[in-house]
């Protein structure tokens, strides 16, 4: 088991290493001169060059990764290009702190509730029950989350005023204020994920009801809840813990339209504003740890998988 | 004396297509204490959801429509789902086909033995576990507490189905219902388990219900035999008036188409003809008329009733009579010879010594300079087949007859040994192999619902080889010509070419892979486990065929079986392997004797022999079969055999003695030795005692 860990943690390293390489090249691709980009058409000749010499952007390219990569490591994350904000990390940190916020409220309300109803469906299969869990979930997904986002923010902040339409992030915010803000987004992205998981936990529980052992719970007289329960679900909801695990890199650094209706300043709205600026090192940097969070939490649900599984921990 | 369980009248329902038909029909049976009572019947005969049903254990579809389940005079029908859990698990218990399947994969062995003396008789959780340390010690399972902690894919095949037996004995049931428990087993682990079951059903004074296909473990462990057929009781008798004189018609025709050894090798086996009828179109008159060769218009109109025929049995046939005092028989209605044609002097096949070995050296290995985690799967394995003969190769699973059979056709390719097929050298690679030689070496596999494309028709499937591998090309009229000829040749109609896999039966698709293997007329057929997957009726007809086609057409065969009884009626030549190794060669009937490799008198010793009267042989092998990861030392049978002499045996390889006629053996006992140990001690083999 350790030696399992050992080797997942190390693999996750070559993956970094790799999606380095990748991140590097594919920002090299950018068309045009960065530093003419972003200086303008008036810009000397030699602002310009020394706009280059700055960034280092004259050195060979391998200089120029392994200066990069090095200074990633040491946690130098480079200047960023454009001038308000000249530091590259503290920016990225505090808006992976946001979406750490976001993301975990994510995974509080929506794990529970969508396991709850693939249960709920699987139990009853084919029943009016199932159906009605099935279709609910699966025309919510169907649905762009700016619609969701805006139907909820009529509702709940227009109408009913009960949360802030705006998830406006402050210094200052105390955790109700942070329950608050987060509860809309949170639920716009609950709303995406639910199909997903909940028809993953209900496809999981039938597959196991049919399984012989199921049988021989019910035949040692087991009462249903306990056959359920113990027997059922610790094997069922295996593969839902992977499709969990892909979905938090998707909550980490992809929720670029959730946080731009909500005008939440996560990383996928820092994303999007970096590309726009062609702003490369604070892009690199964005792509760099959102790939690092989503690496990490697979590494963590093939962990949780092989102890919830003995064909996996002991072979 | 009163009765542990008894139905009366039990009618089961499944709900198909909305509309509720009969699965169970008008069933009564009786079980007393310590009595092992077997139900038997082919595949949807209904054996294994009758014993459900008593256990009150319904699928969902299903429902009792009437009759009652008396379990110590009480009746089970009327209780709810609640109630029953206070009797599933403390009176009533299960031992399942797969135990494989039948365990929670992410529970111990301890934790799930345990379960059910904590949940009914409320043991604490420490309590409970030494209770489960002590069933796994009672089912004779070495180092109880290290297996209790183990999970159960840690555990072999034979050792699973020891832990179900413990967790069904946990709580002294009154009832044990044994559902095809060993069918998953080989023959050697199945007469441990079924020495194991007449032990610990006496010791415990319970009662047992044994459901299976198999006449022949059925004859060695019960006491009393109920046949099923499409849901109905046929006959119900004590073992020995059973199988000395049937009284039904089905029952004798199951008894007849067994492969026995001491069968005239000319004598067709009997083959019940047709298919048994689906649940929803149930025969006016008795239902097994359509298919019973002695059946007139009387048995078509008419229902019979079960009827008690004074000695303690029942049968259900208009003629029971007739057939008691001898009068009318089924065997002597369809007593057919097949061709018997002899072995031409030339070899089909000749490989020699073909090597095997799966898995590689991880990398650190490789640094390392150590060996790889090999599975030597085949170690240098020589075997010969004559022009129209048949080699059975024998074996435990495990013993690479499989993998020797796939180098063969190349579907895995040797490391190193040299295939000759009709004198000529042959590629060990499949894709350096010609057409011709693809043509030439066709394999059956042993489960025909996997290897027909469900998507093409019987004819699309038998067209293929045809077009691709026969010489010159065929016109569409040709090709037509030439499947129908296919589907005669297997006793198929021409409008089956229609057809699609799912519109046919197990033994009608095994036919069609059969005819497939046939269309490029070949020179050798390598058929694995042809007929393990089908009913005994119907592995009748597939002996029979492959008997027949292979003095029409003039092939050869390569048939690997577990089943020694199948082996020994098509092949005229056996090797017998154990852990890549062939340990003896030689005709048929010198196998079959003394003098036998100690693992061939085992695995003879270990037949369930289908005639209560003979019992099985005494000798049983210890443990199972070792990985081919760890190969024993010396002889590589040494760990578990009982005749080892000593030090040599775990030293030396031991040389191979020759028995005559071919015959040879690989031991270190001499061969007068071998024949003074096996003549003298009482040894029921079924040939011997005849001779």
């Amino acid at each position: 088991m350790l030696q399992y860990i050992v080797r997942r943690i190390l693999l996750l390293f070559v993956t970094m290493l790799l999606t380095s390489i990748i991140v590097f090249a594919l920002t090299q691709f950018i068309p045009g001169d960065i530093a003419r980009l972003l200086l303008g058409r008036e810009a000397s000749e030699q602002a310009l060059e020394n706009f280059r010499d700055q960034f280092g952007l004259n050195d060979p390219l391998p200089q120029q990764y392994i200066n990069w990569l090095t200074g990633f490591v040491t946690g130098d994350w480079g200047t960023s290009f454009s001038s308000g904000n000249p530091a590259v990390r503290p920016l990225v940190l505090e808006r992976l702190g946001n979406s750490l916020r976001l993301t975990l409220m994510t995974l509080i309300i929506s794990i529970p509730l969508s396991i709850v109803l693939g249960i709920i469906a699987a139990l009853r299969e084919n029943t009016w029950v199932d159906s009605a869990i099935s279709l609910i979930s699966l025309s919510v997904v169907g649905l762009p989350e700016f619609v969701t986002g805006l139907v909820l923010i009529n509702v709940f902040a227009l109408q009913l005023g009960w949360f802030p339409a705006t998830a406006l992030v402050s210094s200052d915010h105390q955790l109700g204020d942070w329950l608050r803000i987060l509860f809309l987004p949170a639920v716009t992205a609950t709303l995406v994920l639910l199909g997903y998981v909940s028809r993953m936990t209900r496809a999981g529980v039938i597959d196991e009801l049919k399984k012989p052992y199921v049988r021989t719970a019910v035949l040692k007289g087991l009462p249903r809840r306990q056959v359920i329960f113990k027997h059922v679900l610790r094997n069922a909801l295996l593969p839902t813990i992977t499709v969990i695990a892909l979905s938090v890199g998707w909550l980490i650094g992809g929720l670029v339209v959730i946080e731009n209706v909500f005008n939440y300043s996560g990383l996928g709205a820092l994303l999007v504003e970096s590309v726009k600026q062609k702003n490369i090192p604070l892009l690199q940097a964005v792509v760099m740890i959102t790939i690092f969070f989503y690496a990490l939490a697979n590494l963590i649900a093939d962990v949780l998988y092989a102890v919830l599984n003995p064909r996996i921990r002991l072979t | 004396m009163s009765a542990v369980i008894q139905a009366n009248n039990l009618n089961v329902e499944y709900r198909l297509n909305k509309v509720w038909v009969n699965a169970i029909n008008e069933v009564s049976l009786t079980i007393n204490p310590l009595e092992i009572h077997g139900l038997v019947g082919e595949s949807g005969s209904g054996k294994t959801t009758l014993a459900l049903s008593l256990m009150r254990y319904m699928a969902g579809n299903a429902r009792i429509a009437s009759g009652e389940i008396l379990l110590d005079g009480d009746d089970l029908v009327r209780k709810t789902e609640v109630e029953m859990r206070k009797i599933w698990g403390r009176h009533l218990n299960l031992v399942p086909q797969d135990p494989l399947a039948s365990l929670n994969p992410s529970y111990t062995i301890g934790d799930q033995i345990a379960e059910i003396t904590q949940l009914h008789e409320g043991l604490s959780r420490a309590e409970a576990w030494k209770r489960a340390v002590e069933m796994l010690a009672s089912v004779k399972i070495a180092d109880p507490e290290a297996v209790a902690r183990r999970y159960p894919h840690q555990l072999s095949g034979g050792m699973q189905q020891r832990v179900t037996i413990a967790m069904a004995l946990s709580t002294q049931p009154r009832l044990l219902v044994l559902d095809e428990p060993t069918t998953a087993l080989d023959v050697t682990t199945q007469a441990v388990i079924l020495d194991l079951f007449r032990e610990l059903i006496r010791d415990n004074h319970a009662a047992a219900i044994y459901v299976s296909h198999d006449l022949g473990t059925v004859a060695q462990l019960c006491d009393h035999v109920t046949v099923l057929y499409a849901g109905e009781v046929m006959e119900s008798a004590p073992v020995d008036d059973l199988f000395a004189q049937p009284l039904h018609p089905y029952t004798a025709g199951l008894l007849a188409s067994l492969p026995r050894p001491t069968q005239n090798v000319e004598t067709r086996l009997y083959a019940i003809k047709g298919v048994a009828p689906s649940l929803t179109e149930r025969p006016k008159g008795c239902v097994f008329a359509p298919r019973c060769p002695l059946a007139t218009q009387k048995c078509f109109d008419e229902k019979p009733a079960l009827e008690n025929t004074g000695t303690g049995r029942t049968v259900k046939c208009h003629y029971w009579r007739d057939i008691a005092a001898g009068k009318l028989s089924v065997q002597a209605e369809s007593q057919e010879t097949t061709i018997n044609a002899a072995p031409r002097e030339g070899y089909v096949l000749n490989a020699r010594d073909i090597n095997k070995r799966f898995g590689e050296r991880s990398i650190l290995q490789r640094i390392t300079g150590r060996e790889g985690d090999y599975v030597h799967a085949v170690d240098n394995i020589s075997i010969r087949i004559r022009e129209r003969s048949t080699l059975g190769l024998v074996g435990e699973s495990g013993s690479g007859k499989t993998t020797l059979a796939r180098c063969i056709v190349a579907l895995d390719a040797a490391d190193s040994g040299e295939i000759e097929l009709g004198g000529i050298q042959i590629s060990n690679k499949l894709e350096e192999r010609t057409k011709d030689t693809l043509k030439n070496l066709p394999m059956v596999f042993q489960n025909p619902n996997d290897t027909l494309n469900p998507y093409q028709t019987v004819g699309q499937a038998l067209e293929r080889p045809l077009r691709t591998l026969s010489g010159e090309p065929m016109s569409r009229e040709q090709i037509r010509q030439r499947v129908a000829e296919l589907l005669q040749a297997v006793r198929l109609t021409p409008e089956y070419s229609n057809r699609y896999p799912s519109e046919l039966s197990g033994g009608e698709k095994q036919r069609i892979a059969i005819a497939r293997a046939f269309a490029a007329d070949p020179a050798l057929v390598v058929a694995d486990e042809p007929t393990s997957s089908l009913d005994v009726s119907v592995q009748a007809v597939i002996l029979n065929l492959l008997k027949d086609l292979r003095a029409e057409k003039g092939a050869s065969y390569l048939l690997i079986s577990h089943d020694l009884d199948v082996v020994s009626y098509l092949a005229d030549w056996i090797a017998v392997m154990y852990l890549g190794e062939i340990v003896e060669e030689g005709d048929t009937q010198d196998v079959y004797n003394a003098p036998s490799h100690p693992y061939t008198e085992a695995l003879i010793s270990a037949i369930p022999v289908p005639d209560p009267s003979q019992k099985q042989g005494h000798i049983r092998l210890e443990g199972e079969i070792p990985s081919a990861r760890h190969i024993p030392s010396g002889c590589r049978f040494h760990t578990r055999c009982p005749r080892k002499i000593g030090k040599i045996c775990e030293e030396q390889a031991p040389p191979w003695r020759d028995a005559g006629d071919g015959h040879s053996i690989r031991c270190h006992i001499p061969i007068d030795e071998l024949i003074a140990l096996q003549t003298t001690q009482p040894f029921n083999n079924p040939l011997s005692a005849q001779e």
